[in-house]
């Protein structure tokens, strides 16, 4: 598997460590009622199909948003965690 | 009054060997200061690196001046390699000493990339002259430059110095092996 | 004597006599030559023994795909089973053994179970290893382990070298026959970065097996010309004996290189290499594997598939056998006896099924007629045909069969993608698309004329070439043969004994219709209840006649029936390889101290540290056990001075105007408002609540911080740190970056730590508890902490780390001057247990910050990373285990970390489960001394607790205690 930082271009997946589901990057606010909380904790979607994740690209240091389809394998592009859009 | 003495990281570690078309030496860079420019300081930070003849590199972007080297080390970071940071840098840009947390080894010759092609999981051919990257060197963090078609720079922490050496010379016996058939 | 070496012809260099042993006798060939050519070209006729049945078997193939000739090969750690002698290349020393024949090949005594055989049908052990239930572990799963398998490995640690390698290209070929080369040519002439792989030593594939006619030269000669003129070019890797045996996600390709399986001195080459090949296109041009009939006895020593009685021929200049047969549904197998005829063997007869089939030829045509049985034990000597109602026999010491080609589809199906049914080849061909950026040709796609295959290698090369938008070069194909590919569909000829389809497992015909009788009719069933293509061929001998059969007996057609999945490896791969360079360091490296080499001298044991070696302890000359030298250092840092190296701790330097900001967020407790010069502890959350690490930070400067982190979580805490700055506060001005190779440190504690430390230094500052300096000593500049890990009045200091090793050694000479010295990571942990003090031992992931009696850690000011979660109903309160110290009630017994506690008087049993333990050590003032976590365990402290661990045959009485066993004021640390 090959994924592209959005510094360092397209990396072998060696160089990456694995985060999970885009929602993390999604704070609720501090005074968030509990299941806010418990969303973006523990329940997550299973998609089968096109889905956003974090990896964390270890040799540069950046946190890159994957765009990636779990049913095909496919990796169609990434963005860094810090200049997100909100697409 | 006494006095302490420096070792380099590579001390006692049978530096330097040939092996077939490839040398690694251990490569003593001189001072290295990372240099982290601070939130919208880049245009200043870029002045005050002018005195090198440098500006602050872009990703896998490194650039040589006449004594020192500044090299893209990661995401809002490079380093100084070289000489001392220059005056007013440390206004705009956080600075660290990273002289010693590095152990540095150079590796030349015509069979260099293919020794590094063992434990480095880049595309070394498209790696182009005058350009670096941050990758890993087996499971060691790396930041590997290319100064010539056939030298490369390799920083690695000090404190596997051992290991790194170990790994690239097993690279270079297995290699010359390979041709001796 | 069957098979023999012809007086000419080959491609092998007969000028090069090359000696090997087989089962131990001598034997020679050619450079040049397989196992399996050599072998033939001896006359030996029986390679080995079946699977199951153990019926004498030969060579069947020309290939990686053979079934038959298995073998053993190297003695010693590195034997290695299962290698194909079609692919083992000879080399002088060579010995090889025969394998799964007991005592021998020639007369086995397992081949009992052939008589055996109406027993022994599909799915034989799932009907007999049933009752009782007791005997499956202990009788039939060690008696079927035993019958099972093909070959042995040596049980000994594999201590030779295998390597990985990364590659990149432009585009991967992948086979070098005429479809592979012409699109390597296309491309190599575009510029393109191109990679040819081919499993074979020796690249040119059917071109030197059948040696077609191209361009009015024989096509060995053509393809030399060819890969000259490829290896010539700086843009092109050529890869021999190199097999792509997987398709990967993002052009990655899985590579194996034999690197020295065929040199009789390998010295320090690797055995094999694995490669990962990084490919923006790929052209499959693997070519296709020819496949047999089934009839009664087909798998007798002397029967052959007819392309590689060709190749033996063409390319080894070896016969098959002295008089042959040939019968085939395609042109295939008249082209080879054809071949054999030009050759000077004898040709008995071409069995042809085909009602239409010429007959002008220089031999026998049989038309309209099948085999139909065979005999000969040890190697073929009649064959039975039948033609119309006449059934006759045939003198014939060599069968070579041909039930047409099966196009190697197998890489285009590594995604999932299932090949598609070619009715008009009566065979599967590849998806197109299936796997992104791969492109089949030639014979893989079912193209088999040689003309075809030039022509459409040309194609897939200019295609790749035009995809990567390089201008195409002027090529054209050479002429060459264009013949159309006839094919009689005959899978099976019915008839009353066995007719094999799997050599390699002994899987029949008969054995496919019993499972499709007995309800097993997908494939994917049949597979698995027959174990057709679950040997080392993994059916591509036998899949697609066997899901002939299979839709036959179930009335559905064979795309309706479809294939079982294909999955990598295309062939065998060692875990050796798989995991080269994967040895020792290349496993993980190794980190070591800048004070490694002198306490090393001092004789001190290293002990792991994460990737760290850090000394255990310093053994004085008479001491006895890591105890006693422990037990010695306690006492010497509680009474004197002790040095430790402590620069295995992660040290991230923060800076810029948020920095203080960014500490709040991510500590529980504040850190905006800590003066300059001054340190304080810090605990972390992850976002669920529960405490990922803790350590202290110092601030050096207005806007310039020094974080600790502890050494197993260093790399993880970084992480942590640049996602939260990162994602949730990308505007603040932090930068943040790991300084912990920069410094060495080391730790002075005791009551005469400042006596030490004023020999040392320029001037020893006056620091407060929690207090730090910049130092001058020896002319350089150092970073002084005044805190401790010992309770101990403590400071750790911190220098260049190439000052390290000269700094430590003179610590410890002049501590010792003060009645004290090194210790160890043994005393270390006993010295923070008495004081109660954690690591990741206690914080170890499922721990809360009430947990370990930190709740007012956590500022109920501000914000923080895990303070919303750790506030949720679970994550504290009395039903959580808490921290809490353990003493034995009887002195001097011994504690162990990773026992259980339980309530005096109630059941040992998970129910009643209170809590466990998680350090301990033995302090020299109070005996064996614990820190655990018991449920509602602060409020149970003076309590009795029952300590039990099964592992270690403990079973004892403990007392609750506060977890600070010494000095809880606090006083001897600030003194």
């Amino acid at each position: 598997m090959r994924i592209p930082c959005p510094l360092c271009g397209t990396r072998d997946r060696r160089e990456f460590t694995y985060y999970g589901s885009e929602d993390y990057a999604n704070r609720p606010a501090a005074d968030a009622p509990a299941q806010a909380w418990d969303d973006h904790l523990h329940n997550r979607d299973n998609p089968c199909g096109p889905t956003r994740d974090l990896w964390y690209h270890d040799p540069c240091g950046a946190w890159v948003r994957v765009h990636r389809d779990t049913a095909t394998h496919a990796v169609h592009g990434s963005d860094l965690v810090a200049e997100r859009g909100q697409a | 009054m006494a006095e302490l003495i420096a070792k380099s990281p590579g001390a006692g570690l049978h530096l330097p060997v040939t092996r077939g078309g490839a040398t690694l030496a251990e490569w003593l860079p001189g001072a290295i200061t990372s240099v982290a420019p601070f939130a919208g300081a880049g245009d200043k930070v870029d002045a005050a690196l002018t005195p090198l003849g440098m500006g602050f590199p872009a990703p896998n972007g490194m650039a040589q001046g006449k004594t020192a080297r500044i090299v893209w080390t990661g995401r809002g970071q490079a380093f100084l390699i070289g000489a001392p940071a220059p005056e007013g840098l440390g206004a705009v840009a956080a600075l660290t000493d990273q002289s010693d947390g590095w152990a540095g080894l150079r590796l030349a010759g015509p069979a260099a990339a293919d020794v590094l092609a063992r434990l480095v999981p880049l595309d070394l051919d498209s790696f182009a002259p005058g350009t670096a990257a941050r990758s890993l060197l087996g499971h060691m963090a790396l930041i590997l430059m290319r100064p010539d078609p056939e030298v490369w720079d390799i920083l690695v922490f000090r404190s596997m110095a051992r290991t790194a050496i170990h790994e690239l010379d097993t690279a270079m016996v297995q290699l010359a092996a390979r041709a001796a058939g | 004597m069957s098979g023999y070496r012809l007086s000419a012809g080959g491609l092998v260099d007969r000028s090069q006599t090359v000696r090997f042993t087989f089962d131990g006798l001598p034997f020679t060939g050619y450079h040049g030559d397989t196992l399996a050519s050599a072998l033939l070209g001896n006359g030996v006729q029986v390679v080995g023994r079946s699977f199951k049945y153990h019926r004498p078997r030969g060579v069947l193939t020309a290939g990686s795909e053979e079934p038959n000739a298995l073998v053993e090969v190297l003695d010693g750690a590195q034997k290695t089973p299962n290698v194909r002698a079609t692919v083992q290349e000879i080399f002088p020393g060579l010995a090889a053994q025969a394998q799964n024949a007991w005592p021998s090949r020639n007369l086995d005594l397992m081949a009992v179970n052939d008589l055996l055989s109406p027993f022994l049908s599909a799915g034989f052990y799932y009907k007999t290893f049933m009752w009782p239930r007791a005997f499956w572990e202990r009788l039939y799963e060690p008696l079927i382990r035993r019958a099972a398998g093909l070959g042995r490995l040596s049980g000994r640690h594999d201590e030779s070298r295998y390597e990985k390698v990364f590659a990149f290209c432009d585009v991967l070929v992948i086979g070098s026959g005429p479809a592979g080369l012409m699109a390597a040519l296309a491309a190599a002439r575009s510029g393109a970065r191109v990679i040819v792989a081919d499993e074979d030593a020796r690249m040119g594939g059917r071109l030197l097996a059948d040696r077609p006619e191209i361009d009015g030269m024989p096509g060995d000669l053509w393809a030399a010309q060819v890969l000259e003129d490829l290896a010539g070019m700086p843009n092109v890797r050529l890869m021999p004996r190199t097999t792509v045996v997987g398709a990967h996600d993002q052009g990655t390709y899985a590579a194996l290189e034999r690197v020295s399986l065929h040199r009789a001195a390998p010295g320090d080459a690797p055995r094999e290499a694995f490669w990962r090949i990084v490919a923006k296109r790929t052209v499959l041009a693997a070519g296709a594997l020819e496949r047999g009939i089934a009839f009664c006895n087909n798998d007798r020593p002397g029967i052959m598939l007819a392309g590689a009685a060709r190749a033996y021929v063409h390319r080894y200049g070896v016969a098959p056998g002295q008089r042959v047969a040939v019968f085939g549904t395609t042109d295939s197998a008249r082209q080879t006896a054809r071949a054999l005829q030009a050759a000077g063997v004898q040709v008995a007869a071409l069995i042809d099924p085909r009602e239409d089939a010429s007959t002008l030829e220089d031999f026998k045509v049989i038309r309209g007629a099948v085999v139909t049985d065979t005999q000969g034990r040890k190697g073929l000597r009649r064959v039975q045909v039948r033609q119309g109602s006449n059934t006759f026999a045939l003198e014939a010491d060599s069968l070579l069969v041909s039930g047409g080609w099966n196009p190697s589809v197998h890489l285009a199906c590594h995604m999932n993608g299932r090949p598609v049914w070619d009715d008009g080849i009566a065979a599967f061909v590849p998806k197109p698309g299936a796997v992104p950026g791969l492109d089949a040709c030639g014979a893989a796609a079912g193209r088999f004329s040689t003309a075809a295959c030039l022509q459409d290698g040309l194609r897939a090369g200019l295609a790749a070439v035009a995809d990567l938008g390089l201008a195409a070069p002027a090529l054209t194909a050479p002429q060459a043969e264009d013949g159309s590919y006839d094919i009689t569909r005959l899978w099976h000829v019915p008839g009353k004994g066995r007719a094999w389809l799997d050599f390699a497992n002994d899987v029949t015909v008969k054995d496919v219709m019993l499972s499709a009788q007995e309800g097993f009719r997908s494939v994917e069933h049949m597979k698995r209840y027959t174990t057709q293509g679950m040997a080392p061929d993994q059916g591509k001998n036998s899949n697609v006649a066997a899901l002939a059969v299979l839709a036959d007996a179930t009335g559905q057609t064979i795309p309706g029936t479809g294939t079982t999945t294909f999955r990598p490896p295309y062939t065998p791969v060692s875990i050796a390889a798989m995991g080269g360079g994967g040895r020792a360091s290349g496993f993980a490296p190794q980190r070591f101290l800048t004070s490694d080499a002198a306490s090393r001298e001092r004789g001190a044991p290293m002990i792991e540290a994460g990737l760290w070696y850090r000394p255990s302890y310093f053994p004085r000359p008479g001491e006895t056990g890591w105890e006693v030298a422990c037990d010695r250092e306690v006492r010497m840092v509680r009474s004197a001075v002790g040095v430790c190296d402590v620069s295995t701790l992660g040290k991230i330097d923060i800076q810029g105007a948020d920095a203080g900001r960014f500490l709040d967020f991510v500590y529980t407790n504040t850190f905006s408002t800590l003066p300059v010069g001054k340190v304080r502890y810090g605990l972390m959350l992850r976002e669920d609540g529960h405490v990922m690490d803790d350590g202290t930070t110092a601030r050096l400067g207005a806007q310039h911080y020094v974080m600790t982190t502890t050494t197993a979580a260093a790399g993880q805490v970084m992480r942590h740190l640049d996602f939260v700055a990162q994602a949730h506060c990308p505007d603040w001005d932090v930068r943040m970056i790991s300084v912990t190779e920069q410094w060495a440190q080391f730790a002075v504690a005791g009551p005469r730590a400042r006596d030490l430390l004023r020999a040392v230094l320029d001037d020893l500052p006056d620091l407060p508890f929690m207090g730090c300096a910049e130092v001058g000593l020896y002319g350089i500049r150092g970073r002084l902490f005044r805190i401790s890990f010992s309770g101990e009045l403590g400071f750790e200091l911190a220098v260049p780390a190439r000052f390290g090793e000269s700094l430590f050694r003179d610590l410890v000479g002049r501590a010792e001057t003060l009645s004290g010295g090194p210790y160890g990571m043994e005393a270390l942990n006993v010295l923070r247990i008495e004081k109660g003090l954690i690591t990741h031992a206690e914080i170890h992931g499922r721990t809360t910050a009430f947990d370990i009696g930190m709740a007012k850690m956590v500022s109920p000011k501000k914000d923080c990373i895990g303070k919303a979660a750790a506030a949720r109903p679970g994550m504290h309160g009395p039903d959580r285990e808490q921290l809490v110290g353990l003493r034995p009630v009887q002195p001097g017994q011994r504690l162990t970390a990773g026992a259980h506690l339980f309530t005096p008087g109630e059941d040992v049993k998970r129910e009643n489960d209170q809590g466990y333990v998680t350090s301990v050590g033995p302090s020299p003032s109070l005996g064996w001394i614990g820190l655990g976590f018991l449920k509602n365990g602060r409020a149970r402290v003076g309590e009795m607790v029952r300590l039990v661990d099964h592992l270690r045959g403990l079973d004892l009485l403990c007392e609750v205690c506060d977890p600070v066993f010494l000095d809880p004021a606090g006083e001897k640390l600030r003194g």
